[in-house]
């Protein structure tokens, strides 16, 4: 165990220490990929929202082709004469990125076509386009010259660790374009707010309101695929779908309003790159040292940000205040530990009702037994109601206090009125009540039992023969 | 009546339901069975398959030395590979053939449970297991990292993993399909690049042989892991083949196969596993990053062809391996095309003929048939237009005689104005109509029906007011509403729908009499 927790306290400083190797290139680095994430999460967001993520996915395998097919063209243009060497280096990204929207915008149609003139389900025609167009784009980048500098492994594996290097203190290139694109993208969010807010939540609506959703459709994925190329540098052309995914996916799960979705969309893609690049640089060298690899030192800062946005997805997942499986799970347990302490509550009540002079239950046992608790719940039932003030226990057993008899006769009271409602509007035998009443006491509020009191006319007893309590403690007594 | 006129709305969901017998299992364990005609045809069928399978594994198995590759031109590589004169060449022929047709049976149930990109995710995800699995290796015996089955079960385990968690995602959050198969994807890879990079920093390693499971390397592959991937995949298309009835059921209604007591979570997760395997196998020829290709477009294909779901496994088992050998003999001929592509290209390309030219679906046929419909209907319409302007001019409570049809003349100008159509659309149909002996042409005085014409003129006519009248009366449509829902209807009115009309209506018209327009004309 000592020697556990001096293993954990060694990996720890370890990693104090690697972090505090972090250095200019190092933030250089984290801040390039962050703007390459927060680039791709505004495009991202709404393809979420449009159920089109898998278009995104498809768009950055297609894009390839985009991009190859856009340089050997400005190639063959060079070779041929019709555009000197300069202007060719000149235009090279810019023609790169026309040449991604393009093939961009070109599958998203071929996708519609093809499902539209031959019927065919639409991940299935996704498929069929998006690998096609893809392998074309590989056999592109296999036999394209060498002299045009296409590197394969650039591409799917991105080359951050060796582009994103500031010379003299001014910010590395790729972070200038992938700046720029999140600049684009902002604007146009702000541009076209409305439009992209109604053709996404209702197509029919913005139809109407002139708004073509088509346009819109295919605007979104040229621009997605614009933004997908500038990140392709930094991150490669598969990693780029966790961006791209991933954080709005995350920004889902933890709210429902529409702007602030974008907001922390934004968020998490920033952090997801800090910490990625951190872990890339840290987490390797303390783990694969102690496993009997010695030379590996660090790991690719894009694959880690994709672990790491899967990190933060995944603690969405768990523990998103309204949507995670851990808050529902703890909602649920409130819940039916409320409906517990409800329900005990009752027994003492009907205890009370029925023996006046001897104010007490058994243990816990006989609380089990006429509840039907497991042994958890009831003692959670009967540690929230103490905490409340309104049971209080001694040897004999459990007694309500002032308090609780209060909360006691309403829901008691509830349900009788409850079950005289059910007598008289449904035709029901007496047995079957008991068990529709028990269920909904727990939900009836004061305004709901004076409108059934009112409906059934003050009734002073519930099918069964009993009296049905009064709304507030009678005076006096 | 509505039987009738629901075939004419091109259903999207033609049943492809049509022979529900068991190929190869017991025929005797469903009550489905009985409702069909005993086909044993089906499990012969089968046998067949298996047959041919051992016969090509034996002819794996066939031990040969290796000849030297030495031959230059590109019809020298051509006539080699075809002639399969290497062995090499032979075996991964046979190897990726075989892979092309699982990919293409498997993805059969895939296409048609919607479910056809879980062979993307599972390809991307399996890159991490390839990653760990060398880690492990590695650990457990320096330098034995690179063997195959140890890495093939790697990605199989994490491949399956990212199946589940896409399932998980589905399942227990507010996240959509789409997006929870782009996070699996997209996160496994990066795990899965980020243990490559560790993999390439170690001292013992290096991730070059690695990186053939990313963009496959079909022309390396050795003659033992073809052997290994044509076992798997002899045994992916025998457990098809085996559970075809079963995966039918799940594929078309899971609900009835349920009711029925089929295991229907052990069937899913079988299909699962099975695709899987396929992409598993379908990594190293076809790369992770195509390998979805291999089920998705042969199934994709073959549904234009049929849809006779037997039929359709049995063509995209063809696709996928015709596509799988004419990418492996291209990329041979031409060594600067890869192989993955290649395959994919030539599936492509076969997607691409069955789009237009496929025997049910296809756009051709679907545009001929268009046509033909289109124009019957114009005919009618035309019919039906020199009808009714035969039948204004004849003097108050007089009806209309076939003979006296004959005698009038027509104009186009007359017929113009009975619908809104153009001039151009007028003509064209008229001079159809005289091709096809309905009316006749006489000089600049204009058409004269002739007596088939007149015939199908009154058909037509009566079709279009015996529906009219039944939207009046049981419809409760207004008289001047319902021209135009009969225009849509009349002209697949079938003599039998007409008889059941001329009941429901209670009135016998006299045959070839026409009832009177119930409103203006």
């Amino acid at each position: 165990m000592r020697n556990r927790l001096k293993a954990g306290f060694e990996m720890f400083s370890e990693f104090l220490e690697l972090a505090a190797d972090w250095n200019f290139r190092d933030t250089w680095m984290a801040a390039t990929a962050a703007l390459a994430a927060m680039a791709c999460a505004i495009p991202g967001t709404f393809l979420v929202l449009r159920r089109q993520s898998l278009m995104g996915d498809a768009l950055s395998h297609t894009s390839l082709l985009g991009i190859i097919g856009a340089i050997l063209f400005a190639n063959a243009l060079r070779v041929s004469g019709w555009i000197d060497t300069e202007t060719y280096i000149a235009t090279r990204h810019a023609v790169m990125f026309v040449g991604a929207m393009a093939i961009g915008v070109f599958s998203a149609f071929m996708t519609e076509w093809i499902q539209k003139l031959g019927r065919v389900e639409a991940s299935a025609a996704l498929g069929v386009v998006f690998t096609s167009l893809f392998a074309l784009g590989l056999l592109l980048v296999r036999s394209a010259p060498s002299g045009l500098h296409i590197d394969p492994d650039c591409v799917f594996y991105g080359t951050i660790e060796t582009t994103a290097i500031s010379v003299k203190g001014e910010p590395p290139a790729p972070a200038i374009t992938n700046g720029i694109m999140l600049l684009v993208n902002l604007t146009l969010v702000v541009l076209f707010a409305k439009e992209l807010k109604i053709s996404t939540f209702d197509t029919e609506l913005s139809t109407t309101m002139g708004i073509n959703a088509r346009v819109m459709h295919y605007g979104l994925m040229a621009v997605t695929a614009a933004t997908l190329v500038a990140a392709f540098e930094s991150v490669g052309n598969i990693l780029v779908i966790a961006l791209l995914i991933v954080p709005a996916a995350t920004a889902h799960l933890l709210t429902d309003r529409y702007g602030r979705l974008i907001g922390i969309a934004l968020v998490v893609s920033a952090l997801s790159a800090f910490l990625g690049h951190l872990m890339a640089i840290t987490l390797p060298a303390i783990i694969f040292p102690r496993l009997g690899f010695e030379t590996v030192r660090d790991a690719s800062t894009a694959g880690m940000m994709a672990g790491t946005c899967g990190m933060l997805f995944l603690l969405a997942v768990l523990f998103s205040p309204r949507h995670g499986i851990f808050s529902q799970f703890v909602q649920r347990v409130r819940l039916s530990v409320k409906i517990a302490g409800d329900d005990l509550l009752g027994l003492l009540y009907r205890i009370e009702e029925v023996d006046m002079e001897e104010r007490q239950v058994g243990a816990m046992d006989l609380v089990r037994k006429h509840l039907g608790l497991g042994w958890m719940m009831s003692r959670l039932a009967v540690a929230s109601l103490s905490r409340n003030q309104q049971i209080v226990s001694d040897p004999s057993g459990y007694h309500l206090t002032d308090i609780g008899r209060e909360s006691a006769r309403k829901l008691v009271r509830s349900h009788r009125l409850w079950e005289a409602y059910m007598a008289k509007h449904f035709q029901l035998p007496d047995t079957h009540l008991h068990e529709t009443a028990a269920r909904v006491e727990h939900y009836l509020n004061p305004d709901i039992r004076s409108q059934l009191e009112d409906e059934l006319d003050t009734p002073g007893a519930d099918p069964h023969g009993r009296d049905i309590p009064d709304e507030r403690h009678p005076e006096g007594e | 009546m509505r039987r009738d006129s629901t075939r004419l709305l091109e259903t999207d969901d033609s049943p492809l339901l049509n022979e529900r017998d068991g190929t190869n299992s017991g025929s005797s364990r469903s009550g489905i069975c009985k409702t069909s005609p005993p086909l044993t045809k089906g499990g012969i069928q089968g046998g067949y398959v298996l047959l041919g399978l051992l016969v090509v594994l034996g002819l794996l198995i066939f031990p040969e030395s290796l000849s030297a590759q030495e031959t230059r031109s590109v019809s020298d590589r051509l006539i080699r590979t075809l002639s399969l004169q290497d062995y090499n060449t032979r075996i991964v022929l046979m190897g990726t053939c075989l892979l092309g047709i699982s990919g293409g049976v498997v993805g059969t149930f895939m296409l048609l449970r919607k479910r056809s990109l879980v062979g993307d995710v599972v390809g991307h995800a399996s890159l991490p297991g390839i990653g760990i699995a060398y880690l492990v290796m590695e650990m457990m015996e320096p330098g034995s990292g690179k063997s195959l089955p140890g890495l093939m079960t790697g990605a199989f385990v994490s491949g399956l993993a990212g199946a589940l968690c896409t399932l998980a995602i589905k399942h227990y959050t507010r996240i959509k399909d789409d997006a929870a198969l782009a996070i699996v994807l997209s996160i496994f890879f990066g795990v899965g690049v980020a243990l490559f990079t560790i993999v390439q920093r170690m001292s013992t390693g290096n991730a070059a042989g690695l990186h053939q499971f990313v963009f496959g390397k079909t022309s390396s592959l050795l003659a033992d892991d073809v052997k290994l991937f044509a076992v798997l995949a002899v045994a992916v298309i025998a457990v098809t083949i085996f559970l075809f009835k079963e995966m039918t059921i799940l594929a078309f209604d899971q609900e009835f196969a349920h009711a029925q007591g089929w295991p229907v979570l052990l069937l899913d997760s079988l299909l699962m596993g099975l695709i899987v395997l396929v992409t598993v196998i379908g990594l190293q020829s076809v790369g992770l990053l195509l390998v979805v290709a291999l089920p998705v477009i042969p199934a994709a294909s073959a549904r234009f062809w049929t849809d006779d779901l037997k039929r359709m496994a049995w063509i995209s088992a063809g696709i996928g391996g015709v596509s799988a050998v004419a990418g492996v003999v291209l990329s041979a001929t031409f060594p600067l095309l890869s192989t993955g592509p290649m395959i994919v290209l030539s599936g492509a390309a076969l997607f691409t003929v069955s789009l237009f030219f496929g025997k049910q679906r296809g756009v051709v046929t679907r545009l001929r048939r268009l046509r033909q419909s289109r124009i019957r209907h114009g005919r009618l319409d035309l019919l039906r237009a020199c009808f009714e302007h035969l039948e204004q001019n004849l003097p108050e409570g007089m009806h209309l005689h076939s003979e006296q049809m004959t005698e009038r003349m027509l104009t186009l100008n007359s017929l113009l104005s009975r619908r809104s159509w153009k001039p151009a659309r007028v003509e064209s149909l008229l001079s159809r109509a005289v091709r096809d002996g309905l009316l006749l042409r006489e000089g600049e005085a204009g058409y004269r029906l002739t007596d088939e014409g007149a015939t199908q003129a009154v058909r037509a006519a009566r079709n279009h007011r015996m529906w009219e009248l039944f939207l009046i009366r049981y419809a409760e449509i207004a008289p001047s509403h319902v021209d135009r829902d009969a225009d849509m209807i009349e002209h697949v009115l079938s003599p039998e729908v007409l008889e059941e009309l001329e009941t429901a209506l209670g009135q016998q018209y006299p045959h070839l009499r026409v009832p009177d327009s119930p409103h203006m004309i």
